[in-house]
């Protein structure tokens, strides 16, 4: 039963590599990544097996603690836990819970991720070469630690999943979870300008306390034998093996309740009246704009697109505190709000044939979405473009940044337009499990992202060097010239861009829905 | 118009033998709209010309024993459409008399969501002709789509949206006044026994109150032409026989609905034409009357299409064992 559940893993991943090459071009990159990575652990412990035992212990006891906590949060928050083995499929089949446990947990080991892991984890046991008590001790903790790896990343998604399933918390989580990864850089640095003179003290004084924690209790077993305290490593083998029975008994826990009670999200709340569509003209064109403002203040994936706005003055007050660097919100912050429409036919998703079997023209579509996000975008870059030059004492490089922050705003709106009309990209729908990774976000997607980037900043290159050349020199006639050029060329752009998107919308519309519908 | 009188003789009554279908429905389309083997050629004179926004240049020959001058309010031409190496509809040809109430049915896969999305500006044929009340979609999209009310299945709604704000969306997307939409979303509301969910978003609707609120999208702008892709899959008996009457009605008021359904007794009970499709052909079509020939409905299709086993084969289901 347990080599079904592995060869059924096998068969998915095989048969997902043959609907799409680009598939195969993703596992194909990602596995160079891995071995890139892998080959500089290998390395890594190669040459750290020939240090002194201190050494090997921080080293191990981070890395190893880095890597469980890694296995265990990096799902709930980023890229989700492979769904297609998903324990509430097997709920109709009377398949013996611990098989399925053991199923599921080897499963978790199929994979870039888990065969890295696997190799990572046998190369960090094998430091111990030089000991032999303490190379079996290494081995053994090793293959500890990977099953608490995968028990752990297991045993949070599904003892997580009801909760997470729920609309608010998602928002918050979604928000929670974008704030490391966006501060992760900046931290690091004044981490590492605090730490840096006595780095190694601090590192071991965290290996440490971490060899008592379950992250870090089985990596320091070995360690512990090769300093000759045997009664220390026995203690810490508890903690490890201790550690791992928890995990698989609330694993073992959710899973029955996910089996019996598969998880199904609350009622999404209910609306008052006519909201939005009672604010805008009653025309097809108001009509659309009500639908996406409806949309951007109830779908979780459109505050997730601009949940970064509200930390941008914070990140960049942290990359250079109170320097002019501050000066650049409000153009990022328009060319974020400006660019979140870039998809918006792939987050449609097949409702997006309601447009398509409405006698509207594309022109209107593209109008309709552009309105929506210039409501609210044009305050917010406004007073982000304000605050930001008086925080830094410029008020007389307003009409400058205003300028370029607009142009900015309009261009990345037009480019939008043109982009969410041509290319159509899996996205998670809404109402997804939130674990579940969208497959197949191809490399078309990434280039299309890429390019349209590109375009924006190439088109608005004149408004912004206008403004810098402005701010620098302190010329208020070049900044009022840099507002002009920035809402004129602007303007232009955006006639174009939604005229250009509305004509490839007429043309394509049926066949970006075909798409759409033929995504898995 | 009465229905009684619009019912013609549409086409051959007299299928092909069933055998030979799956051969052709590997036929390439060599590039040519002809009408497919066991579709219905259309007796071609006595048509009035149409003039009009996107009028085409053959205009739609007219049923045999309609009253003259009535153009079909659907008239599919030689269509194709392949999705990779797989042809989904190979050749269909097919007349929808105006004020009709048609039924479409067929096995799973047998094209029948390809044909209609085709029929309705959701899926652009690969060859082949589909005229609306003489005017040609494809020709002309923007124009003729406004004269078809569309529900499609297997697809998502705007499920962000409460019930009145969608059918609401539906209703503006038209270009409909801001007071008639009102005042028909509360009627359908009503009709369709939504009105305490009027306020609730779609996306926490039933599977069946989710059919009855597309279809009140479908409705909203009084469409001359509904085409209904398994409209009563997952709704309950009651609304469906809701939904039958102001269907009925409709058609009475000389408006068209076309409904793909896979349940033959309410396809025979409900409507006066029917067309069986399979493979991507059309093996019979023309009133019920006419295709079911003496049989039920059932039996008839069943026939057409084949495929029946006899349930011997299972022996071991007769004694379950533990």
């Amino acid at each position: 039963m347990v080599a079904h559940l592995l060869r059924l893993k096998l068969t998915l991943l095989r048969n997902g590599l043959r609907r799409s090459p680009w598939q195969v071009v993703g596992l194909v990159v990602g596995s160079l990544y891995g071995l890139g990575v892998l080959g500089l652990v290998v390395a890594g412990m190669v040459a750290l097996s020939v240090q002194d035992a201190d050494l090997r212990r921080t080293v191990v006891v981070l890395l190893g603690s880095l890597l469980v906590l890694g296995w265990w949060v990096i799902p709930l928050v980023a890229f989700g836990v492979d769904a297609t083995v998903e324990p509430a499929r097997f709920a109709t089949f009377a398949v013996p819970r611990r098989t399925l446990l053991v199923g599921l947990g080897l499963g978790g080991l199929v994979g870039v991720p888990g065969v890295i892991t696997t190799v990572a984890v046998l190369a960090m046991g094998a430091v111990w070469w030089r000991d032999p008590a303490a190379l079996l001790a290494g081995l053994v903790c090793a293959l500890v630690a990977l099953a608490t790896c995968v028990v752990g990343s297991r045993a949070t998604t599904t003892a997580l999943a009801p909760l997470v399933g729920r609309r608010r918390v998602r928002e918050v989580l979604a928000v929670l979870a974008v704030l490391p990864f966006v501060l992760l850089g900046p931290i690091l640095g004044q981490v590492a300008s605090v730490v840096h003179p006595d780095s190694l003290d601090t590192f071991r004084r965290a290996t440490e306390v971490l060899a008592w924690t379950p992250l870090g209790a089985a990596w320091s077993v070995p360690a512990d034998l090769a300093d000759g305290r045997p009664g220390l490593a026995v203690l810490r083998l508890l903690i490890a093996l201790a550690t791992l029975a928890l995990l698989v008994l609330v694993w073992d826990r959710s899973l029955a309740r996910t089996l019996v009670n598969p998880p199904h999200t609350e009622p999404a709340g209910r609306g008052r009246g006519l909201g939005w569509f009672g604010r805008f003209p009653a025309t097809p064109l108001g009509a659309v704009a009500a639908r996406c403002l409806t949309y951007w203040t109830r779908d979780p994936r459109y505050a997730m697109a601009v949940a970064i706005v509200p930390l941008l003055p914070f990140i960049l007050y942290f990359v250079a505190p109170g320097g002019r660097v501050l000066l650049v919100l409000g153009p990022s912050a328009a060319f974020l709000l400006g660019w979140t429409i870039s998809a918006d036919v792939a987050y449609d998703g097949s409702a997006f044939w309601t447009h398509v079997a409405a006698p509207l023209a594309g022109r209107v579509d593209r109008w309709g979405r552009v309105l929506a996000v210039l409501v609210f975008a044009v305050p917010v870059v406004l007073v982000l473009t304000v605050g930001s030059a008086l925080f830094a004492g410029r008020a007389d490089a307003l009409p400058a940044l205003i300028g370029a922050a607009l142009g900015v705003l309009l261009t990345a709106l037009a480019a939008s337009s043109i982009v969410s009309a041509l290319v159509v990209y899996p996205v998670q729908q809404p109402g997804d499990n939130p674990f579940q990774t969208r497959q197949g976000a191809s490399l078309a997607a990434f280039s299309s992202q890429l390019l349209g980037w590109l375009t924006v900043v190439v088109a608005s290159l004149p408004e912004i060097v206008l403004a810098i050349v402005a701010v620098g020199q302190r010329s208020a006639a070049l900044g009022v010239v840099a507002l002009v050029v920035g809402l004129l060329l602007g303007a232009v752009l955006l006639l174009v861009g939604t005229r250009v998107g509305g004509r490839l919308l007429d043309r394509n519309g049926p066949d970006l829905l075909r798409r759409i519908l033929a995504f898995p | 118009m009465p229905e009684d009188d619009v019912v013609p003789p549409v086409g051959v009554p007299l299928p092909p033998p069933p055998g030979d279908s799956p051969t052709r429905a590997d036929a390439p389309p060599a590039g040519a709209p002809t009408a497919g083997p066991g579709a219905v050629p259309v007796a071609g004179p006595g048509a009035a010309p149409i003039a009009g926004p996107g009028a085409t240049p053959a205009v739609a020959g007219t049923v045999p024993g309609a009253a003259p001058g009535t153009v079909p309010a659907l008239e599919l031409r030689g269509l194709w459409k392949r999705f990779g190496d797989k042809i989904a509809v190979a050749g269909v040809d097919l007349v929808v008399p105006t004020g009709s109430f048609y039924g479409l049915v067929g096995p799973n896969g047998a094209g029948k969501t390809t044909t209609l999305s085709m029929s309705t500006g959701l899926l652009q044929p690969d060859y082949g002709t589909v005229l609306v009340h003489g005017h040609d979609l494809w020709a002309a999209p923007v124009q003729v789509k406004a004269m078809l009310g569309v529900l499609p299945d297997g697809v998502r709604l705007f499920d962000r949206l409460t019930g009145a704000q969608l059918i609401t969306y539906a209703g503006l997307l038209r270009g409909m006044d801001r007071q008639t939409v009102a005042v028909r979303t509360a009627d359908l509301l009503a009709a369709l026994d939504l009105s305490a969910d009027a306020d609730k978003l779609v996306v926490d609707y039933s599977a069946g109150m989710t059919k009855k609120v597309a279809l009140a999208c479908a409705l909203v702008h009084a469409p001359r032409l509904l085409v209904l892709d398994e409209p009563f899959e997952a709704v309950d008996p009651v609304s469906a026989a809701n939904i039958r009457d102001i269907l009925a009605s409709y058609v009475r008021s000389g408006g068209t609905v076309i409904v793909s359904s896979h349940v033959m007794d309410l396809v025979q009970r409900m409507c006066d034409h029917v067309a069986v499709i399979a493979g991507g052909h059309v093996l019979a079509a023309g009133t019920v009357d006419e295709v079911r020939a003496g049989a039920s409905l059932e039996d008839r299709f069943v026939e057409l299409v084949g495929g029946r086993t006899t349930g011997e084969g299972l022996a071991w289901l007769h004694t379950s064992s533990d």
